[in-house]
C-alpha cells in the first residue's frame, strides 16, 4: 500500500490514562482510560455533550486535562506528531485550495512542497481546482481540501472531529471511503454519533455515555474498510449500535 | 450601466431641486445662490480652490497615513499584551469623550497655523476607528483557525501574521472606509480655527465676506474630493479583500 506522503517509520499507538475533565464545575469524565491501536482507525461514538469533543482536544494537546497522560507506546514525545481535523472546513477564505492544503508549512516557517500538495489535491479529486478560493467550492470540495490538508501534514496520528457532519449523504459515503482509504496505515481517532459511518469506517468502536462519562468495552468491526453500506453485516451492527446509543 | 446611472440620475434630481428652490422659493441669493452663480465662481476660482484642495488634500492624507498606521500599531499592541489592552482601552474611550473639535484651537497654537495642526486634528478624528475595529478583528479570530494552526505547529508570530491579520481585515477595512470619510473633517476644522491656506479656510473667508457661491463652490469641491478620496480606499481595499464574496457582485446576480 502506498499514498502520497507515506510515514517512514511505523506509527505509534495512543494511549490516553486516567483523564479526567472538569468544565463549568461539572465532571465530564473521570479516570478515563482508552488505548488507539497502532495503525488502525478507531471510532469514538457517544451522544452530543458527553465530552467527546473534549476528549480529542486533550489529545490533540489544545486544552489541559485535570488529570491524567497522553501517551504515544514508543516513548516519544507528541508534539509535531498529530494531525487534527474538525467538523468544519476550517479553510482560510484568502487562501485558495493549493495554498490551504500546504497551509501547515507556511505555518511553520517551512517552504511548502507544492508538487505534493497537487498530487494530494489530485488524489482527493480536486487536481483542477487548486487556483480555486474556498467560497467558490462546494461543501463537499471543501471539506476534501480539509482531508488533503490533513494528509499534507504527514503525521502518524490523525484526530478528526465528526469530520463529515456538514455533508449531504451521497457526498458524506463518499469522503468516508475517500478518508479510509487515504488515511490507511496510520493511527486514527476519529468521532462520530452516525452509526454507520462507525461501522463502515472503524477497525475498532468505542461508546462513551453517561454522566460521568464512561467508555464501553471496544467493539472490533469484521472485514477490511470501507465496507459498503449495504453490507448485512455492517446494517447489523448499526442496528445494534444505534440501540446501544439510544439507551 | 445602471450603476453608473444611479448616481447620476441624484445628482441631477438635487441639482434640479437646487435650482427651483433658488429660483422660486424668493430666497436671497447671499444666502442660497443659484447652481449657475455657484458654477461661475467654481470657474473664476479655479486657481485658488485647486491650490486649496491641494491643501486640503495633503493634510487629510497625510493624516490617514500617520492615524492608521498609528492606530494599527496602537492595535497590535493591545492584542500582544494584556496588560497594554487594560490601561490603554480606558485612555481610548476617554479620549472620545473629548470632542476633537473642542481641541482645535489649541492644536493650532501648539502646531502652528500651518499643515501641522490640521494633519494633528485628522489623525485625532480617525485614530479610534482604525484602532478600535482592527483590534475588535484581531480579538475575534475564529477559535478553530487557532486551534488548528496550533496543531499545526505555528508561532505565535506566524499565528498573528498569517492568520488573526488576514483575518482581522474585513472589520479593519471597515474602520478604514469610516476613517477615510470623517478625515477631511477633521482637516477642514483644523482650517476653521486658524489657517492660510485650504478649503475650510476659504469658506470661512468667503463666508465672512458674504461671497456664498464661493463658499458653495469651495463645499462643493470638498465634497468631490471626500467621495473620490472614498472610493480611492474603498477600490484598494477590494483588491487587497479579494477573497471576501463580494455583496453587491451577489446583489447584481439575483437581479437577473
Amino acid at each position: 500500500m502506498d499514498f502520497p506522503g507515506q510515514t517512514q517509520s511505523p506509527p505509534p499507538a495512543l494511549h490516553l490514562r486516567a483523564l479526567s475533565l472538569v468544565y463549568d464545575k461539572r465532571v465530564l469524565f473521570g479516570d478515563l482510560d482508552l488505548t488507539v491501536a497502532a495503525g488502525r482507525f478507531t471510532v469514538l461514538l457517544g451522544p452530543s455533550g458527553v465530552g467527546k469533543s473534549s476528549l480529542l482536544k486533550i489529545a490533540a494537546g489544545l486544552i489541559p486535562a485535570q488529570t491524567g497522560s497522553v501517551e504515544a507506546d514508543d516513548g516519544k514525545p507528541l508534539a509535531g506528531r498529530i494531525a487534527f481535523m474538525g467538523q468544519q472546513d476550517l479553510l482560510f477564505p484568502w487562501a485558495d485550495a493549493l495554498g490551504n492544503v500546504s497551509v501547515g508549512a507556511r505555518l511553520r516557517g517551512e517552504t511548502p512542497d507544492l508538487d505534493r500538495a497537487r498530487a494530494l489535491l489530485a488524489e482527493v479529486g480536486l487536481a483542477d481546482r487548486a487556483a480555486s478560493l474556498p467560497h467558490t467550492l462546494s461543501g463537499g470540495m471543501r471539506q476534501r481540501v480539509a482531508l488533503a490538508r490533513t494528509l499534507f501534514e504527514d503525521r502518524p496520528l490523525v484526530l478528526m472531529d465528526e469530520p463529515f457532519s456538514a455533508l449531504d449523504a451521497a457526498n458524506r459515503a463518499r469522503m468516508q471511503e475517500l478518508a479510509v482509504r487515504l488515511l490507511r496505515g496510520r493511527t486514527v481517532l476519529m468521532i462520530t454519533h452516525d452509526p454507520l459511518e462507525a461501522c463502515r469506517m472503524g477497525d475498532t468502536l468505542v461508546v462513551l455515555d453517561g454522566a460521568p462519562a464512561r467508555l464501553d468495552a471496544p467493539l472490533t468491526v469484521p472485514g477490511e474498510a470501507p465496507r459498503p453500506p449495504d453490507d448485512p453485516a455492517v446494517l447489523q451492527l448499526q442496528g445494534a449500535l444505534l440501540r446501544r446509543l439510544m439507551r | 450601466m445602471r450603476r453608473a446611472l444611479r448616481p447620476l440620475v441624484t445628482v441631477l434630481v438635487f441639482g434640479l431641486a437646487w435650482w427651483a428652490l433658488s429660483r422660486f422659493a424668493g430666497i436671497p441669493a447671499y444666502l442660497l445662490p443659484d447652481p449657475g452663480s455657484v458654477a461661475t465662481a467654481l470657474w473664476r476660482n479655479r486657481a485658488l480652490l485647486a491650490w486649496s484642495t491641494l491643501t486640503t488634500l495633503t493634510e487629510t492624507v497625510l493624516g490617514l497615513l500617520i492615524g492608521t498606521a498609528m492606530g494599527a500599531l496602537c492595535a497590535l499592541a493591545m492584542v500582544f499584551s494584556r496588560s497594554v489592552r487594560r490601561w490603554l482601552m480606558p485612555v481610548l474611550l476617554l479620549s472620545q469623550a473629548v470632542p476633537v473639535f473642542a481641541l482645535a484651537p489649541l492644536l493650532v497654537l501648539w502646531f502652528g497655523f500651518g499643515m501641522a495642526s490640521k494633519v494633528v486634528m485628522a489623525v485625532l478624528v480617525i485614530f479610534f476607528p482604525v484602532s478600535a475595529s482592527l483590534a475588535d478583528g484581531l480579538a475575534h479570530t475564529e477559535p478553530g483557525w487557532i486551534e488548528l494552526a496550533r496543531t499545526m505547529g505555528a508561532t505565535r508570530f506566524r499565528l498573528l501574521t498569517r492568520v488573526r491579520l488576514p483575518a482581522a481585515l474585513p472589520a479593519f477595512a471597515s474602520g478604514l472606509r469610516v476613517a477615510t470619510a470623517v478625515a477631511p473633517i477633521g482637516a477642514v476644522i483644523g482650517e476653521w480655527v486658524g489657517a492660510a491656506s485650504g478649503l475650510g479656510f476659504v469658506m470661512l473667508n468667503a463666508n465672512a465676506r458674504i461671497q456664498t457661491d464661493l463658499m458653495f463652490a469651495a463645499l462643493l469641491v470638498l465634497a468631490c474630493m471626500t467621495v473620490a478620496l472614498w472610493m480611492a480606499v474603498d477600490h484598494a481595499l477590494r483588491r487587497l479583500l479579494f477573497w471576501v464574496p463580494d455583496m453587491r457582485a451577489a446583489d447584481i446576480e439575483a437581479a437577473r
